[in-house]
């Protein structure tokens, strides 16, 4: 078990006006290895509660364990515990400032006071694991394109090897392809380093995607902690804290209720597609599917009624 | 009739090195011809770098095009003494709610630039007013933009806008950064600004479900127009989509991944709605397929 959070609670300017209370009572298990997704609205605690992983903030109340060593006690190495729990901020690529990306991801290790050779391969298998090409590693960071910049930021964190990786919204701004191609990266480095990942998104569609769990925030609480099957069969709840589920939940609780004999808790494209498709042969009995391959004849409209060429 | 205009436009960057010598020309637009119809809903989609943006801010004459001309609302971009009418014609909505948004409250930051126009401050109220009711942000009128959400941000924004009185409002990803309830709150302004005010509405996002109901899509890439055409029109085409790094509805990647089993549906389908529509029908087809038999 890596990360365990027992009765966590943080205020914000206590004693003042603008006083607010901001996680209550949290309690979660983070073990080793998995990939979670936390869920929530603008100011639901999600960010707050991430910054707590690696003790940038400090619980008002509560504690957190990581390897079974709680952070708030006196003494506790919490430099160390920021080299192992690595946190990417909202934009990262704002934070690059090295002359080149080489420079800015030798960074983090160089901090750590690795030795040069150490630093060096650190930071090239950090780039290559985000999957940025060589010619790039002398170029200064503003000459790349905002998905390159923001993996540059990516492998700074990951050149310092930590246990678990915290991404706050990685695919912000990002277009479909950029997403899709941080998002898989992330995905593989997830099972090549068996690292423990936290993704905060805003996106049900991802998060269904990609994650074993998904936790949801609302107003400083943990809403609901499961799979994202389970979680999704919420999406009346989901969208009263607004928040949704991914659209092709809202399309298999249809034909469920159409009485159509498709799986509910389909959340990714590729599971609803399998679930209907398995549906129209059982409909269709012993009778095999119409095979209309020629998708040209449709489209032309000769496909009428009971004919299908 | 056009209410913008471009023909042939250009616009090239120029990459200079420490001593300000040009080191390299990056030619952001290409040879562009646009035609926006005035109160049309126009969605404009493209992966980052493709162009849309340095497109987008022609509209206002932030940039003025390096060759070629742009024409907004009968008037050409290039003609300096005409810069506050083109302003006032195209009014523009950025991504980041924190950095539009000037007042310390929200109603003299809506004020604003009816305020700057030289409206006299009777009629600037009138304005405040009516454009804060079509964003629904009226009740907050007098409250602090920092207290406020993004999506709220951004429905102000969008209001300080309005409040100029522009024929014409261009949205560059203005959904971004916020969640979903935030994303359907503005997109939802907008669509009822287009429907009832007639403003013509330019809305540049990644978000392909907020792009469904505008009247018409344009597809950028490496500066060119490379797709226009309705919303059905363009999504037909998943797989060319994909190769200008974009996406689909949902709706429509369920539908595309059935097609591919040999299921037959039309190409096309852009909401859930219409595929369950299809779907009902399509397994209807096959039920008198199987009784013949």
């Amino acid at each position: 078990m890596a990360i365990k959070i027992e009765h966590l609670n943080y205020v914000y300017s206590e004693g003042t006006a603008f006083e607010k209370h901001a996680l209550k009572d949290v309690n979660l298990e983070l073990p080793d290895g998995q990939f979670i997704g936390v869920i929530g609205h603008t100011g639901s605690g999600k960010s707050t509660l991430i910054q707590h992983l690696n003790g940038l903030l400090k619980g008002t109340s509560g504690a957190i364990y990581y390897n079974g060593k709680n952070i708030y006690e006196e003494g506790y190495d919490l430099r160390n515990l920021r080299s192992k729990v690595g946190l990417v901020f909202q934009y990262p690529e704002h934070q690059l400032f090295e002359v080149d990306v080489f420079s800015d991801v030798c960074f983090g290790p160089k901090n750590l006071g690795l030795p040069k050779e150490e630093v060096e391969k650190r930071a090239q298998e950090a780039l290559r694991l985000v999957g940025l090409k060589e010619k790039h590693y002398r170029k200064s960071p503003f000459e790349l394109s905002g998905g390159q910049k923001r993996r540059v930021a990516i492998a700074g964190i990951l050149a310092m090897e930590p246990d678990v990786l915290v991404l706050d919204e990685p695919t912000a701004g990002l277009d479909p392809k950029g997403r899709d191609e941080i998002l898989d990266q992330v995905a593989l480095l997830h099972k090549e380093r068996h690292i423990t990942v936290v993704l905060v998104s805003h996106s049900m569609e991802d998060v269904a995607r990609y994650v074993d769990r998904i936790i949801v925030m609302n107003k400083g609480q943990v809403l609901f902690d499961n799979t994202p099957r389970e979680v999704f069969q919420h999406y009346r709840e989901l969208e009263s804290v607004g928040l949704a589920a991914p659209q092709v939940t809202y399309l298999m609780h249809d034909l469920k209720e159409k009485g159509w004999n498709v799986d509910p808790q389909a959340t990714t494209v590729e599971e609803a597609a399998e679930s209907i498709y398995a549906e129209l042969q059982r409909r269709n009995g012993r009778q095999q599917m119409p095979q209309c391959n020629d998708m040209q004849a449709m489209r032309t409209g000769r496909l009428t009624g009971n004919t299908c060429s | 009739m056009s209410i913008i205009k471009g023909r042939k436009l250009s616009y090239d960057y120029f990459r200079v090195d420490e001593d300000g010598k040009e080191e390299e020309k990056i030619r952001a637009v290409d040879q562009v011809d646009l035609d926006v119809k005035e109160g049309d809903f126009v969605a404009i989609l493209g992966h980052n770098g493709s162009g849309k943006s340095t497109l987008a801010k022609h509209i206002n004459a932030i940039l003025l095009p390096t060759e070629g001309t742009l024409y907004v609302d009968g008037k050409d971009t290039k003609d300096e003494s005409k810069l506050w009418e083109i302003r006032q014609s195209a009014g523009m909505v950025f991504q980041n709610p924190d950095n539009q948004i000037i007042g310390t409250i929200v109603d003299e930051d809506v004020g604003f630039g009816p305020e700057n126009m030289g409206v006299p401050s009777e009629e600037i109220w009138e304005r405040v007013e009516k454009s804060l009711k079509a964003v629904g942000m009226w009740e907050y009128r007098s409250h602090s933009p920092n207290k406020l959400s993004g999506g709220q941000k951004q429905r102000v924004a969008i209001a300080g806008v309005v409040a100029m009185r522009p024929k014409c409002i261009v949205l560059d990803e203005p959904t971004a950064m916020l969640d979903p309830n935030g994303r359907k709150e503005v997109i939802h302004t907008v669509q009822e600004l287009n429907r009832k005010e007639h403003v013509t509405v330019l809305l540049i996002t990644h978000y392909m479900e907020e792009v469904i109901e505008a009247d018409k899509v344009i597809v950028m890439d490496q500066g060119n127009i490379v797709m226009q055409g309705t919303p059905k029109e363009i999504f037909s085409h998943v797989e060319e989509l994909k190769k200008y790094r974009l996406d689909v509805p949902q709706a429509t990647l369920v539908a595309h991944e059935l097609q591919k089993k040999g299921v037959p549906l039309p190409d096309g389908i852009l909401s859930m709605r219409e595929l369950e529509q299809e779907l009902e029908r399509a397994a209807e087809r096959n039920q008198i397929h199987g009784d013949q038999n």
